[in-house]
């Protein structure tokens, strides 16, 4: 117990702490940067809430574009000025029901999460009966349908035009708080006993059922948990575009998310915050390979547009074919571990030279 | 009824047209089914990356005849060959290092060759559509009465019966095939019993892959527009088709590929209001499947040990 | 009188063609220990799947009755609702949640008692901590009382072969069960490992007043230990009584002629 709130304590000061240098990156550090901290953070949020699908509960869903175009709309029609609606809708008007609603953007990101967690609901009765590879083209498939119905539903979505004129949100501290909320939110109910029922569905359906866990409820529980956060992220994603399309939610999209709880660790919080620095910062290191490059005068002809996917994905290959477990496997980084490397920074390595002799 | 409304106002000649766009539809699904369905009977894996070789197959065709002005049916053969031996190399190298890994990594390794197949296909060729070649006789139009045919859409069935026969044929009188049917239904046993496991998964690789190639031709001359990811959808769509017929059932992926095919044009044909959804129709008959008959109109029903 | 816990009536389970389980009718009452045992193959893990839902049967009813003397109809219930109702099991190759710790293991098996609802949990509001020390304390007292408290931090699938089957006893117990379904409970132990287990099994079933069903090959376990026995050979039950009675059976010795009892 003792233990417990002095790590409750130090998580606040942890976050009082980023949250400084969040107002320091919004204050100081110029707008190219800004950007990519702000994905990062998005990111985090999006590979946090497949997580605990894929990681978690063991469900391979590959539906997260789907519900991030869910958030990200809701963001794109309620919160364009209700002036600039007309210019947007220029091809076919609005619906008139709608024309006139506007919400500030919080409230469209939260309307756009229970709306995900709803439709996700509604998928998950037949779709989590199926299991691994099965669920995946499931998921996939109604990530294609939800974009399909944005797609076609022009007097609300604009259709494939897109909407444009999304008031940009370029706020590293909105987002971070919004990060550091869902953060909190996904680790409390990972850790109690319904994270604990996620686990056991993970490890071991036939056992876990055999022990009273209702898995429907829980499979739906973690979809919807999931959506719900991913509806958010879309919605924020949105906003910091300023601009939403059908286009920017392909079911490709799942894949940098499927790379940063990959790459983090299946199974592991702390692991996705990884996960999405390192595939976010890497993603736009790796433009570089986009560039055309000149070494000594010679133009090296490999690098032009789209070297920079054909890496991405190598390192995807490699990551799954030789590290399968990431950087933390199912594990976290814990306080008690990092306090541990402070006491005995070379503890590690000692224990080691022991065995050695 | 729009229903009937639409089928009254439709005339003998357009919906002669309607059907014959459906089973040509329907034939190369079926084509591209069979790599779906043989792979998941042996490996239970999703073959990801088989759309994305229908994708490469397209590409090997347009550079034979357009950049290295092979003649059309030389090129046709050397594409065949080298789509299987992509999917042979595919195989080695994503999948048979993840042979005694958990299901999840192999399925990730999967999308990651898909992917990758995707990027660099943008990278080499760019992502602008490329037209594919026409071909002399096939890509020309025919004409009876009212209807307009493009000539290949009365070769595609033709092409997937013999297809189909050839490989019916391997599967059913061959040692190869017997070796093929045994690893599916019991792996460990046929191991033990001595079958060559992985030489037996490359040449299912290569054959999918073949047939994959087949369609992939038939597929640029019919829609000659090629992206690198042109495989995408039909592949996804493939694999529903091999879903609904059975998995790891060939003629069930045939049925299935018909049925998808000839649904999808026969939707748009009735109801153009809901053309913005064809690509939705081959999910919701996913969805409908596995709701009332999980294992497919062919499948055998399995329960898991318990 | 004594009150009958668990009832099959007629259970018929049909695989295809085959006939895993054949009209079969078991009557387990309150604090009783009954055997099911047979040749390989006779159907008795089939008979356990009928029971806890896993599989639903081609014909018949299992009948349970609560502590409360209600008689309900578990017939094509789910898994999770048959062991909320108090029927636990083990399995016969061990399913443990194998990455997670031995005390995660057992404290999972308390979630199905949980009355709090996720939002609860989630914000740790005081109605779910209050649930969550109550659960913490007895699987505390629970692993104390098995010796399996030391080991509680060690990845459940990192313990010996005899603790994993020990330890999927005790998870089962977690979830405070009136009948615990025992699926070869002494399979691969030595002869002094099966005699500690029968001890351990007597002493369960006294210190939480179970009723125990078990399916077992180690002979001498069964017939120190049982006070009914069923014999099931290709899925139909040959005989049945208590042990004396079985070793004399004429059947039951035919239907192990040849057989390896340890097998």
């Amino acid at each position: 117990m003792n233990h417990n709130k002095r790590n409750i304590m130090l998580t606040l000061a942890a976050l009082v702490v980023l949250f400084g240098l969040a107002c320091f990156v919004q204050a100081e550090v110029d707008s190219y940067i800004r950007r990519i901290v702000n994905l990062c953070l998005i990111y985090a949020i999006i590979g946090l809430s497949m997580n605990v699908t894929n990681g978690f509960a063991g469900q391979f869903s590959l539906g997260q574009a789907g519900f991030m175009a869910i958030g990200a709309y809701m963001v794109g029609i309620f919160t364009v000025p209700v002036e600039l609606r007309a210019d947007v809708f220029y091809a076919i008007p609005m619906n008139p029901h709608l024309v006139n609603v506007y919400m500030p953007l919080w409230m469209a990101l939260i309307l756009g999460g229970v709306l995900a967690a709803g439709i996700a609901g509604l998928i998950g009765t037949p779709v989590l009966r199926l299991r691994g590879d099965y669920l995946a083209i499931a998921t996939l498939g109604f990530s294609e349908i939800i974009r399909i119905i944005i797609t076609n539903a022009t007097s609300i979505t604009n259709g494939a035009l897109g909407i444009k004129n999304i008031p940009p949100l370029n706020d590293v501290r909105y987002i971070f708080l919004a990060t550091a909320i869902s953060y909190v939110l996904i680790t409390l109910l990972l850790n109690s006993s319904y994270g604990r029922a996620f686990k056991a569905i993970r490890e071991d359906e036939i056992a876990a059922e055999a022990m009273g866990i209702n898995l429907f409820y829980h499979k739906n529980l973690a979809f919807m948990v999931s959506a719900f956060f991913a509806g958010i992220g879309g919605g924020l994603y949105g906003a910091l575009l300023g601009t939403v399309d059908p286009k920017n939610f392909l079911f490709t999209l799942t894949y940098n998310f499927l790379l940063i709880i990959v790459l983090g660790g299946m199974g592991s919080v702390t692991g996705s915050m990884f996960g999405a620095i390192i595939v976010t910062a890497g993603l736009e290191y790796l433009r570089v390979f986009d560039e055309p490059l000149e070494l000594m005068g010679v133009a090296i002809p490999l690098f032009r547009p789209g070297l920079r996917m054909v890496v991405f994905s190598i390192l995807l290959m490699i990551c799954v074919l030789f590290w399968r477990h990431g950087i933390m496997g199912t594990n976290e980084l814990t306080w008690e571990k990092i306090i541990h490397f402070v006491k005995h920074p070379l503890a590690g390595f000692r224990k080691k030279g022991v065995q050695g002799k | 009824m729009e229903l009937f409304q639409a089928i009254a106002n439709m005339t003998a000649a357009s919906f002669a047209q309607h059907m014959v766009n459906g089973i040509s539809l329907g034939s190369l699904y079926a084509l591209i089914a069979i790599g779906y369905t043989m792979v998941y009977g042996i490996l239970l894996m999703i073959n990801f990356a088989h759309a994305d070789i229908v994708m490469m197959a397209c590409y090997f065709a347009f550079f034979g005849i357009t950049a290295f002005h092979i003649p059309w049916y030389l090129t046709f053969i050397g594409t065949i060959i080298a789509t299987a031996l992509l999917g042979v190399t595919i195989e080695r190298s994503a999948y048979r290092p993840l042979r005694d890994a958990p299901k999840n990594s192999v399925l990730i390794s999967a999308i990651g060759a898909s992917f990758l197949l995707e990027n660099l296909a943008n990278y080499i060729f760019s992502g602008r559509p490329m037209n594919f070649p026409e071909i002399p006789f096939l890509s020309s139009i025919i004409t009876v009465g009212s209807i307009k045919i493009q000539a290949i859409c009365l070769f595609i069935p033709v092409v997937t019966v013999i297809c189909l026969c050839i490989l019916l044929h391997i599967v059913n009188h061959t040692k190869t095939g017997m070796a093929m049917r045994a690893v599916s239904k019991d792996y460990e046993i046929a191991r033990v019993m001595g079958v060559n496991i992985d030489n037996i998964i490359s040449i299912t690789f290569a054959i999918g892959s073949a047939l994959a190639a087949v369609g992939a031709i038939m597929w640029g001359i019919r829609y000659p527009g090629i992206t690198p990811y042109l495989g995408v959808m039909p592949g996804l769509k493939c694999f529903i088709a091999a879903v609904v017929g059975g998995i790891g059932n060939i003629k069930g992926a045939v049925i299935g590929g018909f049925i998808l095919g000839m649904g999808e044009i026969l939707i748009v044909a009735f109801f153009p209001q809901f053309s913005g959804y064809r690509d939705a129709f081959a999910f919701i008959v996913l969805i409908l499947i596995l709701f009332y008959k999980p294992t497919g109109l062919l499948g055998e029903k399995t329960t898991e040990k318990v | 009188m004594i009150r009958t816990v668990l009832r099959t009536e007629h259970v018929t389970m049909q695989f295809g063609g085959v006939i895993a389980v054949n009209d079969l009718n078991i009557v387990v009452k309150e604090h009783e220990i009954i055997a099911l045992i047979g040749p390989n193959g006779a159907g008795k893990t089939t008979a356990f799947n009928d029971i806890t839902g896993v599989y639903t049967p081609t014909k018949g009813r299992v009948i349970y009755t609560k502590t409360n003397g209600q008689e309900i109809d578990i017939t094509g219930k789910k898994p999770s609702e048959i062991a909320q109702l108090g029927i636990a099991r083990t399995f016969q190759n061990i399913r443990l949640f194998k990455d997670l710790s031995v005390y995660e293991n057992v404290l999972i098996a308390k979630h199905l008692h949980l009355k709090s609802n996720f939002v609860s949990a989630t914000f740790r509001l005081p109605g779910y901590k209050k649930e969550e020390e109550a659960m913490r304390a007895d699987v505390e007292r629970l692993l104390k009382e098995v010796k399996l408290w030391d080991v509680r931090n060690e990845k459940a699938s990192s313990l010996p072969y005899g603790k994993q089957r020990y330890l999927e006893i005790v998870r089962a117990l977690a979830t405070e069960p009136q009948l615990l379904l025992l699926d070869e409970p002494a399979a691969g132990m030595n002869p002094k490992e099966t005699a500690e287990l029968t001890d351990f099994i007597r002493q369960i079933r006294d210190r939480f007043k179970l009723t125990i069903f078990m399916i077992e090959h180690h002979m001498d376990l069964v017939m120190e230990i049982s006070d009914r026995i069923y014999v099931l050979d290709f899925g139909t039950t040959i005989a049945t009584g208590d042990p004396a009675a079985i070793q004399n059976n004429e059947r039951v010795i035919k239907a192990y002629l040849g057989e390896d009892e340890d097998a």
